[in-house]
């Protein structure tokens, strides 16, 4: 009876100890649905898990989660399975994701501290405008972007995929700023510009200094996003040196994957491994930015 | 004249001004200005002159490889004339989206109304179910995907157990949406931490009064709860349903980026790719765009439009 909440306590009248009995078959009952959806919800993960581990001749025999005997093959045969070995698509992976998260907090907390704090003619013009791109289907600017970075020289390079964040794109990213910025008291900046203090200043050291929860969510959410990304790897990067995991793991399923289901499990299971780190490390701050913010995933 | 406005766009307030109008208007203007030069590039080179640009190639027969030719309407006319598979690609997606978004809504409620109880483990549920929200659109786990619904899967290892001898959910068009369906579906975590969110703003007295006037919990649930949860329900509606018109990467591993069986997963951002970057036809995709666009601000603004007869907002 300790262990529920008071706020749903409803009362029904009848006498307490019945109603303690129910409430507890109650509680049992949701646990148990609730385990119930977990185990469903996770076994898909936990069974690619127990696949990447097993011999390549025991992956379709058994649906246990415990491999009977446990072999590495997959891991070895998966990471040498394409011309190139995996530790470069690993390595591009992460160039591009935290060149990626570099660009979008720089670019993206420079406009949001324009649009929270500074005045200037056509500030809600411009915001309203920043907004509207929030809505706007990324198919529509594709096809111009890809010919403006193919006139550059820019594709087969991690170029289109990062430039773009340097130049705040993000719109999702700056409101989740803007909002931060809002929150921090304004009296803050207003001493610092009496003492004389210029708005680069007051942007280096007063707003990024007390905007580490939501620059720490941002980063780990451009993170997840890039390293994620199918889309732009797919049409911006034809040559396999310059390939993200993503797409070395596209090009095994269409290339090896029916002779060699241990390694393209094994690979999908270590192309995951850093966002579930992240999610085991920032778990609450990810959380909170999702309840806050609406964030899609 | 008023020397002490600061204001955005304060005139050049007369004569009597020391420093010079266009230091005042630098003053007043230039450090926002400054701050948002990244953006400005950003928006201006990479979203306003591209959709003139895409806009402009609609209306051409554009390749990449020869000059743009005018060829008016054609890409339009063609589309809703005498292209068929514009139709599939278009009933595909619809139909993704009129099943995943209410199927992962209600899952999400569900879930969020139980774990609301004041749970014990709420934090580990929570994380469980969220999990699959943020793994959910790589290319892993459409390779998972994949693999689970084939013929010989675990699904169907699974349903074998109950003596059902299922289909080949990928390989069949009857089934292979529904996989995908499923895999949306299976991503409820972070509507679900919306509603969280969404269902601890409910007032405690509220519940109290109803259930002292004598209401079941039922009816507290349709009575109270959810209609104060509609701004939530509404919102989460808004970003599923604009997500799943934007979904590719599932379709496109599962299908090995065909669409098939019988363009039966053919959505509508895969259709564009293969116009775009397999047959180069980009005039057409960019018409493919633009239609994807007008679709997705009808799709906004009915939802805003009938929202204020189910949104209830505090007065």
């Amino acid at each position: 009876m300790t262990t529920e909440a008071p706020r749903l306590t409803i009362v029904t009248g009848g006498d307490t100890a019945s109603r303690v009995a129910r409430k507890r078959v109650m509680s049992v009952i949701a646990h148990v649905l609730l385990i119930g959806a977990s185990i469903l919800m996770l076994y898909p993960l936990l069974w690619m898990l127990s696949a990447s581990f097993r011999p390549e001749s025991e992956i379709f025999t058994s649906n246990s989660l415990i491999p009977t005997s446990v072999s590495l093959h997959g891991y070895i045969s998966g990471w040498f399975g394409l011309t190139r070995t995996f530790d470069l698509f690993f390595l591009n992976s992460f160039i591009v994701s935290i060149l990626c998260v570099i660009g979008n907090l720089a670019a993206c907390s420079l406009t949001a501290f324009a649009f929270a704090r500074l005045e200037f003619f056509g500030k809600n013009f411009w915001f309203a405008l920043m907004l509207g791109t929030l809505m706007l289907p990324y198919q529509v600017v594709l096809i111009p972007q890809y010919v403006l970075f193919l006139k550059l020289g820019w594709v087969n390079s991690f170029l289109p995929l990062v430039v773009p964040k340097y130049l705040a794109v993000d719109a999702f990213f700056i409101f989740l700023m803007v909002q931060f910025f809002r929150g921090i008291p304004r009296e803050l900046d207003e001493a610092a510009m009496m003492d004389g203090c210029s708005p680069w200043r007051i942007y280096r050291k007063i707003m990024l200094p007390l905007s580490l929860p939501v620059m720490t969510t941002a980063g780990i959410f451009t993170f997840i996003f890039t390293w994620d990304d199918f889309f732009a790897p797919l049409i911006y990067l034809n040559d396999l040196k310059t390939y993200t995991v993503t797409l070395a793991l596209r090009t095994f399923v269409d290339s090896t994957a029916e002779s060699n289901w241990g390694g393209l499990f094994a690979m999908s299971i270590l192309s995951l491994l850093p966002i579930f780190v992240l999610f085991l490390f920032f778990q609450r701050l990810l959380i909170e930015g999702i309840a806050t913010t609406g964030m899609k995933r | 004249m008023t020397a002490r406005s600061l204001g955005a766009d304060a005139a050049p307030s007369g004569r009597a001004v020391v420093p010079s109008v266009w230091s005042r208007l630098w003053s007043a203007n230039g450090p926002g200005y400054l701050f948002l030069i990244p953006w400005f590039i950003g928006f201006f080179g990479l979203t306003v002159g591209p959709i003139i640009t895409s806009l402009y190639l609609s209306f051409t027969d554009f390749d990449l490889l020869t000059p743009a030719n005018w060829v008016g309407a054609d890409n339009y006319i063609r589309m809703f004339t005498a292209d068929p598979k514009f139709f599939q690609s278009m009933r595909v997606t619809l139909l993704f989206v009129l099943f995943s978004v209410p199927l992962k809504l209600a899952f999400a409620l569900a879930v969020a109304l139980l774990l609301n109880r004041g749970m014990r483990g709420l934090p580990i549920y929570r994380a469980i179910f969220y999990l699959p929200s943020l793994l959910g659109a790589s290319v892993a786990i459409a390779v998972l995907w994949r693999t689970l619904f084939a013929g010989d899967g675990v699904i169907n290892d699974f349903l074998a157990v109950f003596g059902i001898q299922g289909p080949s959910w990928i390989s069949n068009p009857r089934y292979s949406l529904w996989t995908l369906i499923i895999l949306a579906v299976w991503q409820f975590g972070s509507p679900m931490i919306i509603f969280l969110a969404g269902l601890r703003q409910v007032p405690v007295d509220l519940y109290e009064a109803a259930s002292l006037d004598g209401a079941s919990k039922w009816r507290i649930f349709w009575k109270v709860t959810l209609p104060l949860l509609t701004p939530v329900v509404f919102f989460n509606a808004i970003i599923q349903t604009i997500e799943g018109f934007k979904s590719f990467t599932p379709a496109f591993i599962i299908s090995g980026g065909t669409g098939n069986p019988v363009n039966s997963t053919l959505f509508y951002t895969l259709y564009l790719y293969q116009e775009a970057f397999a047959f180069f036809r980009m005039g057409y995709a960019s018409a493919l765009a633009w239609v994807l666009l007008a679709i997705v601000a009808i799709f906004t603004s009915i939802s805003f439009l009938t929202s204020r007869f189910w949104v209830h907002y505090d007065d």
